[in-house]
């Protein structure tokens, strides 16, 4: 095939393609600049060349995060789950919980959700597919506690981990932003070490998901992203820009709505998917 | 973060304020502003270049006239742009005159398929309606239990049964027939559009049950993915109309605007809390100030 010259047509599809996979204006339009101040120095003239310096340049500024699961010294390691509504808490705290287990680790699930309507089933359904423990409250019971007694009770059976569930919230609802710092703050107090709080991340989220990064950041310590529903049309860009300008590295990607479809994110393949639909 | 494009405009254009006519290059200046503020309220980049052409002209008009706030003439150009493109024909629910009359959701995963269906069976209900809900998500852990919860929260009856998704959708619009309740709605898994199975799955209930309205429920939250989401459902369901959700956020919400724009089915109603009142008929003129941030 025919290279392409380095015109100004490449250059818009190039900031094009990153709009449309939700990076955003502003660090589409950083993005492209840097790369071609780097290609005008170093007198780059071939298409491919230039779209491989993007792809070097973002997966560069991926690559400064530890994206291993932390562990505490004190067990159990208390992961938990945060986000707004919808976007696949309770899925991937079922996938992570399988994923553990086939390592050999003790997993015990918290049925932090008491507000939606079956949340605690659903969270049951997903704990009986890999077989681990699951500790719920009555619906409606103050959520905080739910997690405070699933991570004692994590502790008396030596589970190394407790991942625990919460209701889908909107960033901007400062009581239930409020209830999330309680629900924090008490897990804290119990027997083991709140070493991950793990934003989930719906891929097809656009700028909002800055939003939900830094209302959940604040109210809640993030450690880390999930992104989730990768297996669709959307490219999940919002995670780069948040861990662009947040510094929250991605941890995990879902990939679908099957007990496998969690795995550790690869920033070399999310980058090649952002860039993938540019001719060269 | 995202400054609102009234004063974005009045920047871009104060520098040029003085002068008695705006050229042609103020103009795309200044759609170049309006272009950056509908990418950042998340509108699809080909919808806001569509738009954007059919703003240049009425902006041209709009500059022209020696205003002392051309930036404010130009934000009510684009304002108009938008209301027009989502409002257009409102949209009027009609009931079959051989009952039941069958509504069908459809939409990606956690778009809020399941809390929309309770929220119209309780916006029928109080229409003096007798609704019907139908669990046809057999595929979610706990679909079924969720909306049978919902649906007792409002006292409307619910169906399921654990067959398959086609079967569930018939058998409820046959139960709902035998018992008399003259609007059935049927809540649906959700599904990715690049799945082809289930793209299926959902035509065939389609053209099992025959559903006077199909509804595509579409979050308020979502980026450019919108239009591919909104094209391939309505593609294979053709749409009757779009529910927006979880508009309660601080999401500017350009998915509304592409959606519009690109399946030109209106969009009907929309929801602003988990709650099931948190649910009503969507207001045009409000979206557009939302998007532009205003
Ligand atoms: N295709 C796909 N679907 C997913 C993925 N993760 C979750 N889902 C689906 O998304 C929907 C929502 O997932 P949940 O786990 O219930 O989301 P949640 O964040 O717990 O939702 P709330 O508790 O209501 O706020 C379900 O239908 C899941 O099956 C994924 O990676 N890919
Ligand atoms: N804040 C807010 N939350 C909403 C709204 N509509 C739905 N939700 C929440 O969004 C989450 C997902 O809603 P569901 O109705 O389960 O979505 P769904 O499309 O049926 O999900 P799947 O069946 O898994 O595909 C739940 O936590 C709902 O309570 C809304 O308008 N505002
Ligand atoms: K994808
Ligand atoms: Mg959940
Ligand atoms: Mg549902």
């Amino acid at each position: 095939r025919a290279k392409r010259a380095l015109g100004e047509e490449f250059w818009v599809e190039l900031e094009e393609a990153l709009i449309l996979s939700d990076l955003g204006l502003d660090l589409s339009v950083d993005l492209v600049e840097s790369v071609r101040n780097k290609v005008y120095k170093e007198g780059v003239t071939a298409t491919d060349a230039a779209l491989e310096m993007l792809r070097e340049e973002m997966i560069e500024r991926l690559d400064h995060s530890n994206r291993d699961l932390n562990l505490g010294d004190a067990p159990p390691s208390v992961v938990l789950f945060v986000g707004v509504n919808g976007v696949g808490k309770t899925t991937s705290i079922g996938k992570l919980a399988a994923l553990l287990s086939s390592e050999g680790k003790k997993v015990v699930v918290a049925a932090g959700d008491t507000f939606r309507a079956a949340a605690a089933e659903q969270l049951e359904m997903w704990a009986q597919r890999s077989d681990v423990q699951v500790v719920k409250g009555a619906s409606g019971a103050d959520p905080a506690s739910v997690v405070f007694d699933a991570i004692s009770h994590g502790a008396a059976v030596g589970a190394d981990f407790v991942l625990a569930d919460t209701a889908g919230r909107l960033q901007n609802r400062q009581n239930l932003m409020d209830e999330l710092k309680k629900i924090r703050r008490v897990a804290e107090k119990a027997s083991g070490t709140v070493t991950e709080v793990l934003l989930v991340l719906d891929a097809t989220t656009g700028q909002n998901g800055l939003l939900q990064a830094q209302g959940f950041a604040e109210a809640a310590s993030v450690t880390g992203v999930i992104l989730t529903k990768l297996d669709g049309t959307a490219k999940g860009g919002v995670a780069f820009a948040i861990e662009d300008k947040l510094h929250i590295p991605i941890k995990f990607v879902g990939l679908g709505e099957g007990i496998l479809d969690l795995v550790p994110f690869d920033p070399k393949a999310f980058v090649y998917e952002i860039t993938g639909e540019v001719s060269q | 973060m995202f400054e609102s494009l009234g004063g974005r405009l009045e920047d871009a254009l104060s520098k040029i304020r003085g002068k008695a006519r705006l050229s042609e290059a103020d103009v795309e200046l200044a759609l170049r502003e309006i272009r950056n503020a509908l990418l950042e309220a998340d509108v699809n980049l080909l919808v806001v270049r569509a738009i954007t052409d059919r703003i240049r002209e009425a902006a041209v008009g709009a500059m022209a006239s020696r205003s002392l706030t051309p930036g404010q003439q130009v934000v009510k150009a684009v304002n108009d742009e938008l209301i027009n493109v989502l409002g257009g024909e409102t949209f009027r629910i009609t009931y079959e005159s051989k009952p039941p009359t069958v509504i069908l959701m459809a939409g990606l995963q956690g778009s809020g398929k399941t809390t929309t269906s309770a929220k119209l069976a309780r916006y029928f209900k109080a229409q003096g309606r007798s609704p019907m809900l139908v669990g046809a998500d057999l595929q979610r852990p706990a679909a079924v239990e969720q909306l049978k919860t919902l649906a007792s929260q409002i006292q409307v009856p619910m169906f399921s049964e654990w067959t398959s998704p086609i079967e569930v959708a018939k058998a409820g619009v046959a139960e709902a027939r035998r018992i008399g309740r003259d609007v059935v709605i049927i809540d649906t898994a959700g599904r990715l559009t690049v799945d082809a199975e289930l793209m299926d799955e959902i035509a065939a209930i389609s053209r099992e049950v025959r559903p006077k309205y199909t509804f595509l429920v579409i979050d308020a939250m979502m980026g450019q993915d919108s239009v591919n989401t909104a094209k391939a459902f309505n593609d294979v369901l053709e749409l009757d109309a779009i529910v927006l959700s979880k508009l309660d956020g601080d999401a500017r919400g350009g998915a509304a605007l592409s959606v519009k724009e690109v399946v030109g089915k209106p969009i009907a109603f929309a929801s602003d809390g988990e709650k099931l009142d948190n649910f009503g008929p969507f207001h045009p003129d409000r979206m557009a100030s939302r998007i532009l941030g205003m």
